[in-house]
């Protein structure tokens, strides 16, 4: 088979079964978007900015798993879509971004709409390419799918000059049924010595914490880790980016863990002596102070990604693998082992921690005339009977989602962890209910937040993506104003957003559903009649307290047991306070 | 502690950017940076001196091999280890001081290269310390220029770097 390049990307795409790219065209694509346009194969979808094409599939592969796709024109083309793919690089999401270059002979010679690319995106990307040639073409997608998906995933660049994809230039095609590469060769399974080091040390523990991270949700070991959980019956936290690997209905979960995690968490990874980090990387939103972190445990750690392993916390017993099969080998030899578990040291660590849960960390005020964040994102929850997908932009709406919002399965919480992009939360909704249409999706963003891919109001229009947008507006830029209420006392430096929109006629003038809520009586009828209009993009603005704090804080510079709550322990919830 | 270290990378353009830009992003020090090719034309040799402590070297070796052009890493360090480094170095002479200086660079094994009425430029390979040591044996004279290329090594032994 003959091929021009455009027709090439094309065909390879549909080789890799990608079923939806999300795209912008422009000048160097164009021989590229003629090429789709003349098949129906792969679905496009025009977004109506770049950042919001690279976030939308990025939630498109959080949630499925599968790889998202990108496709951008060159310069301002491929310059916006680098907040996205630096979003999906921080929380290793799979993701081939394509994206069209000046043609050949004037690169490196300022021309039209060029930049550098490559070198634009080289600390932000897993790996990138330069295509040289329409031979090469074929195989460097196919490399390019595999980097991004295997070992620890991530985004991957292909830039494609644009004489490359010349109608009129046409070469065989083949698409490589597989790809070996000397330099890669991602790790499988864990050194058994490990294993059976790590499995000595667990039997050992007194006051065990199981700390599960994004890669195991990454990684598609949530099965694995439930086995390796249940059969121990240790507590068990997550991080921010793995909520919904350990269902957090289970009596052994004991909630997120790090800044705003809980009470009982944190104070349990303070006082454990023995820790498994499983998928997770002691980001400095977790450990806190990194010489009071963890100061009486034996820490074992399983990642895929050497580099995660004592980077930031020496660990005692790592073990770089991918961590569904380390699990299972784990539990091999548990059940080898026979059950060692020493279980009355166990049942006086669970009554220590069911004393720091007695201290209700994340109560807030309930009798207030004003609606409370939490209480929407409560309420959010009811209605969806736990159901729904939730997308969320950056700030306090954030972690009150994350608190609230009880995530029993993996892929359902979609949010920008470790770049924090505020922006992320629309384009991500749609991203999310293209890949499943008959889910619930609901966008839990905040007024600074939104505004930041708005835009997309006019995608989930074209696309008929209805999506329920819970709009927490308390008219500050919430997560910067605690910070100066906390730290700056009260010095709210250009953190108050002044001349808002009217929401609800601005989700009206794209042609979707607005509702302005104002009173705790109206939040659940209105998020049941939003989710009741099962064909309309819904804007909830709903009206909240505009000083609420999330608690607990572990603030800059502070252990884990040094946090700040609402109320001191043992203290009854006091209102004047809330 | 210094460390050498010596990687075998895809010969590809934009690879020396990607470890320059690794070293750069996460402020890593870099001493100095050799790249040449090798006898199998679809790679090269990147040979860099660097000095941390344990940890720090512990993530720059785990960072470099997780770039992926990265075929195989070694740190001279791990291994008894030939090392050596090229300078080219230009002194000027005084009538008095030519037999000296000259004496000295037989003493380092150095070679005279090029010689004017007033000037020598000595040609000299060895161990960095070496050639650190040369420096400071001629430094009351006056030198005019000094280039050196960063040092490179192989494994003492019948073992190569890429096997
Ligand atoms: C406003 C704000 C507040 C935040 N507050 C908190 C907070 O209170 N608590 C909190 O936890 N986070 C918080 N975060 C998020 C934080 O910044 C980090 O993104 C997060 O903690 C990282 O999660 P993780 O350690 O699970 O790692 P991830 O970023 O999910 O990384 C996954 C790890 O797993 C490894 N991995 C991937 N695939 C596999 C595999 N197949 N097998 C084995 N290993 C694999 C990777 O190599 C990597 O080391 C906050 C973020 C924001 C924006
Ligand atoms: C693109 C970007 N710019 C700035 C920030 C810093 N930042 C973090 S949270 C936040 C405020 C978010 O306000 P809002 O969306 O209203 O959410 P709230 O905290 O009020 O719930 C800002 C500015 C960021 N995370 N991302
Ligand atoms: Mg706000």
């Amino acid at each position: 088979m003959e091929l021009s390049g455009g027709q090439i990307v094309v065909q390879c795409l549909k080789d890799e079964g990608v079923e939806l790219i999300f795209g912008y065209p422009g000048g160097a694509v164009l021989h590229l978007y003629d090429a789709i346009f003349q098949q129906d194969d792969v679905q496009h979808i025009l977004v109506r900015h770049e950042q919001a094409a690279t976030h939308a599939a990025d939630a498109y592969a959080r949630s499925t798993g599968k790889p998202g796709v990108v496709l951008v024109t060159s310069g301002p083309g491929a310059t916006n879509a680098v907040t996205g793919i630096a979003t999906a690089y921080m929380d290793s999401i799979p993701l081939v971004v394509i994206s069209g270059q000046v043609p050949s002979a004037v690169i490196g010679s300022d021309a039209f709409q060029e930049v550098d690319m490559v070198g634009i995106t080289r600390p932000c990307v897993k790996h990138n390419f330069l295509v040289n040639n329409v031979a090469d073409i074929a195989e460097t997608m196919k490399k390019a799918f595999h980097v991004a998906t295997t070992g620890r995933p991530g985004p991957v660049v292909v830039d494609i000059p644009k004489d490359l994809t010349d109608p009129n230039i046409k070469v065989p095609y083949v698409y490589p049924e597989s790809v070996s590469m000397r330099s890669y060769k991602p790790p499988r399974e864990g050194d058994q010595r490990q294993v059976q080091k790590a499995v000595d040390l667990l039997l050992s523990a007194k006051r065990p914490m199981i700390y599960s991270g994004g890669g195991v949700v990454l990684g598609e070991a949530s099965d694995e880790l439930r086995t390796f959980s249940r059969l121990l019956g240790y507590p068990v936290t997550s991080t921010l980016m793995g909520l919904g690997a350990f269902p957090a209905t289970d009596a052994q979960f004991i909630g997120m863990l790090g800044m705003h995690g809980t009470y009982e968490s944190n104070m349990g990874m303070h006082e454990s002596d023995v820790i498994i980090a499983i998928g997770a990387r002691f980001d400095d939103r977790v450990t806190g102070k990194l010489t009071e972190f963890c100061p009486y445990a034996k820490i074992i750690h399983i990642d895929i990604d050497p580099a995660s392993i004592a980077k930031t916390v020496k660990v005692d017993v790592p073990i770089v693998g991918e961590v569904g099969i380390v699990l299972k080998q784990l539990i091999a030899e548990i059940n080898v082992n026979g059950s060692r578990i020493d279980t009355e040291a166990l049942a006086a660590w669970w009554d220590r921690i069911k004393e720091w849960q007695s201290v209700n960390c994340l109560e807030y005020d309930r009798e207030s005339a004003l609606i409370k964040p939490q209480y929407v994102v409560e309420q959010l929850y009811k209605v969806t009977a736990g159901n729904a997908f939730i997308t969320s932009d950056v700030g306090q709406h954030q972690m009150y989602a994350a608190q609230f919002y009880h995530f029993d399965e993996p892929r359902r919480w979609i949010n920008s962890g470790g770049l924090g992009t505020m922006g992320f939360g629309l384009p991500a909704a749609i991203g999310v209910k293209l890949a499943h249409p008959d889910a619930d999706v609901a966008c839990i963003t905040g007024e600074a937040s939104i505004q930041m891919c708005i835009q997309e109001l006019s995608t989930a229009q074209q696309y008929q993506t209805p999506v329920k947008i819970i709009n927490l507006n308390n008219r500050y830029m919430g997560m910067v104003r605690q910070w100066q209420e906390f730290s700056y006392e009260g010095r709210y430096s250009h953190s108050y957003l002044e001349a808002l929109p009217d929401f609800v006629k601005l989700a009206e003038a794209y042609g979707h559903v607005g509702m302005q809520i104002d009173k705790p009586e109206d939040v659940t009828p209105a998020l049941e009649e939003a989710f009741a209009m099962k064909d309309r993009t819904v804007f909830l603005d709903i009206i909240t307290d505009q000083k609420e704090n999330v608690y607990p804080m572990i603030e800059a510079g502070k252990g884990h047991h040094d946090m700040r709550l609402r109320v001191a322990p043992g203290t009854p919830i006091d209102r004047e306070l809330a | 502690m210094r460390h050498i270290i010596s990687i075998l990378i895809e010969n590809e353009s934009g690879a020396l950017s990607r470890v320059a830009g690794l070293f750069s992003a996460r402020g890593y020090n870099i001493e100095s940076l050799t790249v040449a090719p090798t006898d199998d034309v679809t790679l090269s040799r990147m040979t860099l001196v660097t000095r941390g402590s344990d940890e720090v070297i512990e993530q720059i070796v785990k960072q470099l091999n997780k770039l992926i052009d990265v075929v195989k890493l070694t740190d001279l360090a791990d291994v008894v280890h030939v090392e050596r480094e090229l300078m080219l170095i230009k002194v000027q002479t005084e009538p008095s001081s030519r037999a000296e200086i000259k004496r000295m660079a037989d003493i380092f094994r150095g070679k005279v290269i090029d010689v004017t009425s007033n000037s020598y430029m000595i040609e000299m390979t060895g161990s960095s310390e070496k050639l650190d040591a040369f420096v400071a044996a001629i430094s009351t004279h006056n030198i005019i220029e000094i280039i050196r290329t960063g040092a490179t090594g192989l494994p003492r032994g019948t073992g190569s770097l890429i096997s």
